[in-house]
Order: structure tokens, then C-alpha cells, then sequence
């Protein structure tokens, strides 16, 4: 019983981690770029939320409205008015420059909103479940993981149906010849990165009303959205929904063993799954 | 004689500190076949990337429609109507056949060309449309890469070694489609390896040799021997 709950749990928690990686994913699908700074980008995306629903009085999901374009926007200029020029054969300077990025936006928040605790109020969001036989389901997390569903099929949908994911996977695939075709990747990368940080919002607000959170929680974020993208297989959305499962049930297993081993159990998910099969679960397949 | 449409004037090219085109004048006329020959490494590709916009040059010394590109980016080069089907067909492997195809009609330019058209010209590639470009034949790959610069409807198109590791009876399916291709008042370049082949679908022609143009001519003009000097350098 206790065990059933654990996966159950466990699997809607993937959920928000599926959301914390699928950014991470395209980004480095797209441009191969390991965007260090992308966990302090999800927690940007919570204050930007917090800031929305104190200012405007509004719901966290409503402001949604406001956060999910604001990152997006964000994510553009970023893209074409840095990271676009670290871009090239060498893998550091994109490194450096996004850990740079990190710190940079870890101290704005502190110097911002202080190091205090903070959390976005979703009144009987929270609380709210549902019984499902035994279980009991709370209302966020079967929320959260219908959203990240959503998100990934959409994404999925981008990238495959759409003038715009075949852009996406032409430039990934051969960049100087995608130019050839009039793309002109500059806008290319930042129109990936726009729709990569409007995900960002999406999982920094469910973050948000889920936990509270501090300047200092990206990193974390950061090494989920990691472990989930790895264990999925780069390149692949859906696999990095099941990666994101299998890190949250690993994680909901270790803590009813013990509370102390809930996240050392997901590292070690990952860590085996990585020596079993070193180019994740579903390695780059398409369509 | 026409106006030229494409000038390169003293065109110099570089790879970081190597330079690979000295100097190069060039013209392409509206309507025009020229063809490029030269022996591996002389700076035939080098000249096609340049044009494209692929790699950078001094903005005055490529000049297309009274434009100087020389330093134009090759997405901007793109939409002005230059095409180039590249060296070793340089398909996307992950679009299919068709959105290879699709892809190349991206910059949206008025003209002839559209898939149907495309399918017209190559009939084996709409029954091989949905399957990944990776999993087709060289010559059909070729077929898909010529199309894919058709898509664009290109006022010039450049071809770099369409027959390079081809079987030469693909190499004749695929040089017995060029009429129909540069018949409509576009102008190519071909840049070729065999030189029977380019002299016969040219009307003019030049030889580089190290980086420089070696012979310049009408192709039905120049002789052997001219050839065989201008490709080696040898006397
Ligand atoms: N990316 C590169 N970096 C440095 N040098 C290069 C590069 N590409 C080509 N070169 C050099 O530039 C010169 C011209 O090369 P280019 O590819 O233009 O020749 P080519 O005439 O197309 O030859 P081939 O018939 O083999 O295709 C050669 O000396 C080649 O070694
Ligand atoms: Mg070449």
C-alpha cells in the first residue's frame, strides 16, 4: 500500500520534473547548448509569479498569463543578445557564459526579494484531492502532471507538424545549410530559446505553489531537469516524461524508506540507469 | 550579351589565416550555364560557399543585381534568389523526403517551382515522400537536394558536383533533367569534376587553378590542350 502510493506519488511528482527538463532538452536539441542557468530561470519564473499574483491579486495559474510571455521574451533577447555569440565549435564559452548567468540572476534575485523563503498562495489547489480506490490523489499533482503531459505533446506537435519544428530540426541538423535555405539561425535559436523558458514558466509557477522556495534552489532544479533529460535519452520529449517519472518515483521510494534518502535515491536511479544504458531509456528517436 | 545578373571582382577568400581564392573575376549572365572546373582543392567550392554567403567576403567584391553581398549573411543571399544544392547533397536527416522539400521552399518566392512541380521532374521522390531522406539512394538524395533548391525559385543555382559518387547512368537521368531546370531563363553554375559533361551543358566556362582563374572561355571554344594546361598548370 505504502509502496503503490510512492509510485503513484512518485510518478505525478515526474510530472514537474518532465516540465523542469523538456526546456533543457529542446535547448540542447536545437543548439547544443547546456544551459547551466536554467534551473535559476525556473525559479526567476516563480518570483515573476510571485511578484504577478501580489501586484495584480490574481491566482498563480492566472498568472500564467502574464509569466509564460514575459519568459518567453526574456528567453528571445537572451538568446540573441548572448548566448547567440558564445555559440560555435567550442562547447566552454556557452558554459561559462550560462553559469556566469546563473549567478548573476541568483543575485539579483537576493538582492530583489531578499533570501527569505517565499511561496505562491493557490488556496484549495493545495490542499485539494481526490480518492482514487485507496489513494488519495492531491489536486496539484494530478494537475501538474496532466500539464506537463500537455506540454510535452505540444512541444512534440511543434517539433514535428509545424513550419517552425522543422526550422527547429533543420538548423540542429546542419546550420550552415539550413542558412542556405533562408533561415536566418540567429532568429532561429532565439525563437527555440523563447519557447523553451515559456515552458520555464509553466514549471517555475507549479514550483512555486508546490514548495516554498529561495535565490538559492535553482541548482537543484537544474540537476532534475538533468537527470530526467539523461535518463530519457537526449532528444527525445517523451522519454524525458519518463525519465522525470522513473527520477519522482525513485525519489518517493527512497523517502518512505527513509525521509533523509529521498533525493540520494534518485541520484542513484540515475546513476544506474546511466551505467545500464549510457545514452539514456529512448536515444534521439523521432516523430 | 546580357547583363550580368552575378559579378565577382578580385574576389580573395580565407580560412583564418589560408587563403583559399585569389583574386577571382566572374561574371553570370541572366540565362546563362557556366560551368567550373578545376582539379580537388583549387577553390570550387570555396567559390560557391563565398557566393552563398557562407563564408565572408568583402562586401564589394560579389555584387548580384547591382547589390553588394560579399558580406551578406547566406539567409539574406537566400531570399535575393541564389540557391546552391552543396557538395555531397547535405540532406536533413531528420525531415523526410518532403520536408526537405518543404524546407527549401521557405523563403517564399514567387515562380514555376512547388512540390508538384518538383515531383514532376523526379516522380520517384513523391512515392518515397514520407520516408527519411538518410534511407534513399545517392542519386535519389541528389535528385531531393536539386529540388529542395528548386523549391526556393532561385533566379541563379548553383550545383557543386552533383555526379560526384553517382553511377553514370543516375549521372545522365540527372544531367537529362538540367534542360528543363535552367531552361526557364534561370542561370546556373555547375561546378563539375567531369569535364566532357560541363563543357556540354555550358555555354561558357572556367578553369581554377589554386585559387586563381586559369582559363576563362566559351565552352564549346576552348581545346583540350587549353584544358589540360589551365587544370595542372603544366606546360
Ligand atoms: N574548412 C576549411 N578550412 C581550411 N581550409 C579549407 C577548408 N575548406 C577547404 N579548404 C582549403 O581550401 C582550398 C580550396 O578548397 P575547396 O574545397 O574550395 O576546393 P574544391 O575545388 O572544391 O576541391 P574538390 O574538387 O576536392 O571539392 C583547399 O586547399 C582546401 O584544403
Ligand atoms: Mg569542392
Amino acid at each position: 500500500m505504502d509502496f503503490l502510493n510512492a509510485v503513484v506519488q512518485g510518478t505525478l511528482l515526474g510530472g514537474l520534473y518532465a516540465l523542469f527538463a523538456a526546456g533543457l532538452s529542446l535547448i540542447f536539441g536545437v543548439m547544443r547548448l547546456v544551459n547551466i542557468a536554467h534551473g535559476d530561470l525556473i525559479v526567476l519564473a516563480a518570483y515573476l509569479g510571485l511578484t504577478t499574483t501580489v501586484v495584480l491579486g490574481v491566482h498563480p495559474l492566472v498568472a500564467l498569463i502574464v509569466v509564460v510571455p514575459a519568459m518567453a521574451g526574456i528567453g528571445y533577447v537572451l538568446q540573441r543578445g548572448v548566448l547567440n555569440h558564445t555559440l560555435g565549435d567550442d562547447i566552454l564559452p556557452p558554459l561559462l557564459v550560462t553559469f556566469g548567468l546563473s549567478v548573476i540572476i541568483q543575485n539579483a534575485l537576493l538582492e530583489g526579494y531578499s533570501a527569505d523563503p517565499q511561496k505562491m498562495d493557490a488556496g484549495v489547489l493545495e490542499t485539494a484531492s481526490v480518492a482514487l480506490g485507496p489513494l488519495s490523489l492531491g489536486l496539484l499533482p494530478l494537475l501538474t502532471f496532466a500539464i506537463a503531459v500537455a506540454v510535452i505533446a505540444g512541444l512534440q506537435w511543434t517539433f514535428y507538424r509545424t513550419p517552425l519544428g522543422r526550422a527547429f530540426r533543420a538548423t540542429s541538423d546542419n546550420q550552415d545549410i539550413a542558412q542556405l535555405m533562408g533561415l536566418n539561425k540567429r532568429h532561429v535559436f532565439g525563437l527555440a530559446m523563447a519557447l523553451a523558458l515559456a515552458v520555464t514558466a509553466v514549471a517555475g509557477i507549479l514550483l512555486g505553489i508546490r514548495t516554498s522556495f529561495d535565490p538559492s534552489v535553482g541548482g537543484g532544479r537544474l540537476i532534475f531537469g538533468f537527470e530526467a533529460v539523461i535518463i530519457g535519452g537526449l532528444g527525445n520529449l517523451w522519454g524525458t516524461l519518463v525519465g522525470g517519472v522513473i527520477l519522482g518515483v525513485a525519489q518517493t521510494l527512497g523517502a518512505t524508506i527513509n525521509p533523509g534518502w529521498q533525493l540520494l535515491a534518485g541520484h542513484i536511479a540515475f546513476l544506474v540507469i546511466l551505467a545500464v544504458r549510457p545514452n539514456g531509456l529512448f536515444p534521439r528517436i523521432s516523430g | 550579351m546580357p547583363e550580368p545578373i552575378l559579378t565577382l571582382t578580385g574576389l580573395d577568400a580565407f580560412y583564418g589565416d589560408f587563403q583559399a581564392l585569389y583574386g577571382v573575376d566572374l561574371e553570370v549572365s541572366e540565362g546563362e550555364v557556366l560551368a567550373i572546373i578545376g582539379a580537388n582543392g583549387a577553390g570550387k567550392t570555396t567559390l560557391l560557399r563565398s557566393i552563398a554567403g557562407l563564408i565572408g567576403n568583402e562586401a564589394s567584391q560579389i555584387t548580384y543585381r547591382g547589390r553588394s553581398i560579399g558580406n551578406a549573411r547566406p539567409d539574406v543571399v537566400a531570399q535575393m534568389g541564389l540557391a546552391m544544392v552543396p557538395e555531397g547533397r547535405q540532406l536533413f536527416p531528420s525531415l523526410s523526403v518532403e520536408e526537405n522539400l518543404m524546407i527549401g521552399g521557405r523563403v517564399n518566392r514567387e515562380g514555376p517551382w512547388n512540390l508538384r512541380k518538383v515531383y514532376d521532374l523526379f516522380p520517384i521522390l513523391e512515392e518515397r515522400k514520407a520516408q527519411a531522406s538518410t534511407s534513399l539512394s545517392g542519386g535519389q538524395q541528389q535528385m531531393v537536394a536539386i529540388g529542395r533548391a528548386l523549391m526556393a525559385n532561385p533566379d541563379l543555382i548553383m550545383f557543386d558536383e552533383i555526379s560526384l559518387g553517382l553511377a553514370p547512368v543516375i549521372i545522365r537521368d540527372i544531367y537529362k533533367a538540367l534542360p528543363g531546370i535552367v531552361g526557364g531563363g534561370m542561370s546556373a553554375v555547375i561546378v563539375e569534376q567531369d569535364i566532357t559533361k560541363a563543357l556540354a551543358v555550358s555555354s561558357r566556362v572556367y578553369c581554377l587553378q589554386e585559387g586563381r582563374v586559369s582559363l576563362e572561355g566559351r565552352s564549346d571554344a576552348v581545346s583540350r590542350e587549353d584544358i589540360a594546361r589551365a587544370y595542372f598548370g603544366v606546360e
